[in-house]
């Protein structure tokens, strides 16, 4: 039956997914992007009769993903945000004016009780296609995101910078070469032991012509002094405006701060998270190497996303326009 | 400065004439001399001091340059004036002049080109004192005088202008320092190291070499200039097997203790200065094949000095035995016994179900941890590492050898232990006049760490490693590594392998970086415990006492 077929198709995809969520190794942006296909995928191959049954299989199978990996939050991000879509998608089905939803944000919190009075059993007919139509759009936002941050780049370097990073990020890499192809400036970056990623990065701008020089990590504060701005990547940015960014930044944070060097993140909007730290998520974290750092949103003075440049105290208010409250939790 | 001021007096002195006469014979072998483009020989140089000495006991009005003008030679012999004493004796105490006519005269008068400190130092006094025996006289004359050649009598204390001589390592991008070098290197018939790879433009103004082309290999086998337990020192030096402050300063004297086992002074010469004019090519050469740290530079100091300070009637064993005792004496009370202080002073420091961090290996530091396990102290250690010298698997080695419970970490993971760290252990490789402390690079950043995180940080460092030089950042005098060394082969792929031919990529291995005084809560020493900042009052009562 061309039914179980698709069952069938649909469970051996998942699988897949899953398979090459635990090998690892991939980017974050490439991650995000096949979540947001894979559930797609379910939505339009999975038996379903109302937006509940569809939030609850993608909840389900949301919670299988997360646990597959439990580093690479952006699965769980990309859960969140079609849970959302469905959310809103159903909400405008059923023709409840979209002002009543977004009312004040402190009003909200007040009356947080109220959605529940909401199960979504009603069946439309047209809810597959506009919830499709919606993930649709989100996986054209999430191909143009680092053009989108790297497009920011002249707004932010000079000329005759001295620019720091750390480690290796893609998003950083894109922003950076954009800048140089209007302008000169010099780059160091932290190789970032033990896996000293930050020599792949340096190779691939050195190519562009950029003027880079690699430095041990033991360096980071002894040339401090000379840098203008430190702009880094990070792995998941957290409710509080916080960072889970690659081992070492702190550090490279704490330096940048009792220099007064502005500290700048790139990272697109798919990587916030509403998780706080402290949570145990830092199970890959082993007592001698520690994969990830927290770095308290104190000490980074600005996040550039693909939608534009935020302050770390922003961050709440942009998390509850991409996240519903209650899928903080899957 | 002191040269516009000196400068503007010397206009004043309307001397030159008057000088030139004295030097006009002088002045014409040396400007045949400097024509020909050499400098003068040895020998013209101790005729002209023989001459000039004469000259000095015969004629009671013809002045010498003022003393303090040897003090300040740089690499471009500037002259020292010859001022008449009529003007007024307050001009004795400034510093020395270059002046345009009389540079030829003022060039004779100053033995060699480059006076090492002590020798510079001696020949001050003396100076001083015959100035003052002068001035004495004239003021019987002119009382007027008298005060003001007591001034001259000082020692040369705080007030006096520090213009020292630049060291070379830190001018490598000015041409003309570079030539000199050349120039002296030729002379003393060692082999020039030339640098490596490219040099990231903020340090342009460092050496840059690789290990792979030790200078060794240039020099002649068997070496006939330098003394073979130098080369072999120089060898270890520069390939990283004798490495940290101390371990280089024992070793440096050792080396010097065979050297002046090995000495028998040449007919016609005088022990003390022979002695030491032996030591400058080996000093250069070790120089070429590292940079001198600062204990080095200390210990090199207080040789030159017990060398200089032998009396010229002591017999040549007479003299050798006195100098290897100084010597070990040097070794025993400076590093060996200091340690002994210093680890009872911090073993107090050191409480039961302390969880220490130290950085990199530092013998003190070390020894120190040793000694609070063997008085039963309970305590555990983190080793903090970092690439690419990766020293703390050598203090791992050791400590767990005692039975030590340690912990492993590299630098990058530092802001993730700290919050179970409750102090902080960091050796010195030299404490600055200013309070900063300029030890292995990443210290600094251990220390920021812990200050964010509020632990205590205790840097151990011996008194012969302060040092007079002040330094704000760890730009304008450090060391460069050999950049190869950050590259990486992980299974069998590199990803900088040939980093030379990118054009725009530039690796740099820093090897020294400075703390400021801020993050260091207590500096342990064998003269007790004391803040950063109380640094120039140890060297200054240290000044004192010698």
């Amino acid at each position: 039956m061309p039914g179980a077929d698709k069952e069938t198709d649909l469970g051996e995809r998942i699988e897949a997914f899953l398979a090459e969520l635990k090998r690892g190794g991939r980017g974050s942006g490439e991650t995000a992007r096949s979540t947001a296909a894979l559930l797609r995928r379910i939505t339009a191959q999975a038996r379903w009769s109302s937006a509940g049954d569809l939030m609850e299989i993608i909840r389900k199978e949301g919670r299988r993903m997360t646990a597959a990996q439990p580093s690479e939050t952006t699965v769980g991000n990309m859960v969140r945000r079609v849970l959302k879509i469905i959310r809103e998608e159903y909400a405008r089905s059923r023709g409840s004016s979209e002002e009543a939803d977004q009312q004040e944000s402190l009003h909200k919190l007040l009356t947080s009780g109220g959605s529940s009075e909401e199960n979504f059993r009603q069946h439309f007919a047209p809810l597959k296609a506009n919830v499709i139509e919606a993930i649709n759009e989100l996986l054209t936002e999430l191909e143009g995101t680092t053009d989108n941050i790297a497009m920011q780049a002249l707004e932010h370097i000079h000329s005759n910078e001295v620019i720091m990073t750390i480690g290796r990020s893609r998003t950083v890499e894109a922003f950076l070469k954009d800048a140089a192809r209007k302008r000169k400036f010099h780059v160091i970056v932290a190789e970032c032991a033990p896996f000293c990623q930050g020599h792949e990065m340096a190779t691939s701008l050195s190519e562009d012509g950029i003027e880079t020089t690699v430095i041990p990590d033991a360096a980071i504060f002894a040339v401090m002094s000379r840098v203008n701005k430190v702009i880094i990547g990070t792995q998941t940015v957290l409710a509080n405006g916080g960072l889970r960014a690659v081992n070492g930044t702190h550090t490279l944070a704490l330096a940048a701060k009792h220099h007064s060097t502005p500290l700048i993140v790139c990272a697109p909007m798919f990587k916030l998270s509403p998780q706080v730290p402290g949570q145990n998520s830092l199970t890959c974290v082993n007592a001698h190497c520690p994969v990830f750092d927290y770095v308290p949103p104190e000490l980074i003075t600005l996040f550039i996303s693909n939608i534009g440049g935020n302050a770390p105290s922003y961050i709440y208010r942009l998390m509850s326009e991409l996240y519903h409250p209650e899928d903080h939790e899957l | 400065m002191a040269d516009s001021e000196g400068r503007g007096q010397s206009k004043q002195t309307g001397s030159i004439n008057h000088a030139a006469d004295e030097g006009d014979g002088k002045l014409h072998e040396i400007a045949r001399v400097k024509d020909e483009g050499k400098d003068l020989t040895k020998e013209e140089k101790q005729r002209l001091r023989k001459e000039k000495k004469q000259q000095k006991k015969g004629k009671k009005d013809d002045k010498g340059p003022t003393e303090k003008g040897t003090d300040k030679e740089k690499k471009v012999p500037p002259s020292t004036a010859s001022q008449p004493v009529t003007q007024s004796p307050a001009q004795k105490a400034q510093s020395a002049v270059p002046v345009v006519a009389s540079v030829p005269v003022s060039e004779s008068t100053t033995p060699t080109d480059k006076p090492t400190k002590s020798k510079a130092e001696l020949k001050a006094e003396r100076r001083a004192r015959q100035e003052a025996e002068r001035a004495s006289k004239q003021a019987k004359k002119e009382p007027g005088s008298q005060p003001a050649s007591s001034k001259s009598k000082a020692p040369p204390n705080e007030l006096q202008p520090a213009v020292k001589r630049l060291p070379e390592h830190i001018q490598v991008d000015d041409p003309a320092v570079v030539r000199k070098l050349a120039k002296k290197l030729e002379r003393q018939q060692i082999p020039l190291r030339s640098d490596y790879g490219y040099k990231v433009s903020l340090f342009s103004h460092l050496h840059q070499y690789s290990r792979k082309a030790p200078l060794t290999q240039q020099i002649s086998i068997p070496a006939t200039v330098i003394h073979p337990s130098i080369v072999r020192l120089g060898l270890q030096y520069s390939q990283g097997i004798v490495a940290g402050s101390n371990a280089r300063s024992v070793a440096l004297l050792h080396a010097f203790k065979q050297v002046i086992q090995d000495y028998s002074t040449p007919p016609n010469e005088e022990l003390p200065r022979d002695l030491v004019n032996k030591l400058k090519p080996y000093i250069s050469f070790l120089n070429q094949c590292r940079p001198l740290s600062a204990s080095m530079g200390n210990a090199i100091k207080y040789i030159k000095k017990e060398i200089s300070n032998i009396p010229s009637q002591c017999k040549e064993e007479e003299a050798k035995k006195k100098l290897l005792l100084c010597i070990d004496n040097y070794v025993n009370e400076k590093i060996t016994l200091a340690a002994k202080a210093i680890s009872k002073c911090a073993i107090d420091k050191i409480s039961d179900g302390d969880v220490i961090l130290v950085y990199g290996c530092s013998s003190l530091v070390n020894h120190i941890l040793c000694e609070a396990f063997e008085k039963q102290r309970k305590f555990r250690v983190i080793v903090v590492d970092s690439r690419p010298r990766l020293e703390g698997r050598e203090a791992l080695r050791r400590l767990v050898k005692r039975g030590i419970r340690c912990t492993y970490v590299l630098i990058s993971a530092v802001s993730y232990i700290l919050p179970e760290v409750s102090k902080v252990f960091l050796g010195a490789h030299a404490l600055l006049a200013n309070g900063y402390v300029m030890s292995r690079v990443g210290t600094s950043q251990i220390a920021l760490v812990a200050k964010a995180y509020n632990v205590p940080v205790l840097v151990c460092c011996e008194t012969y490693k302060f040092c007079e030089r002040v330094q704000t950042d760890s730009f304008v005098s450090n060391e460069l590594d050999d950049p190869d060394d950050l590259i990486v082969t992980r299974e069998g792929k590199t990803q900088l392998a040939d980093w030379q031919s990118v054009k725009s990529l530039g690796l740099l291995n820093l090897v020294y970086d400075v703390t400021p005084p801020d993050f260091v809560d207590l500096v342990i020493t064998e003269l007790g415990m004391i803040p950063c900042t109380s640094v120039p009052v140890v060297l200054r009562v240290k000044n004192v006492d010698q």
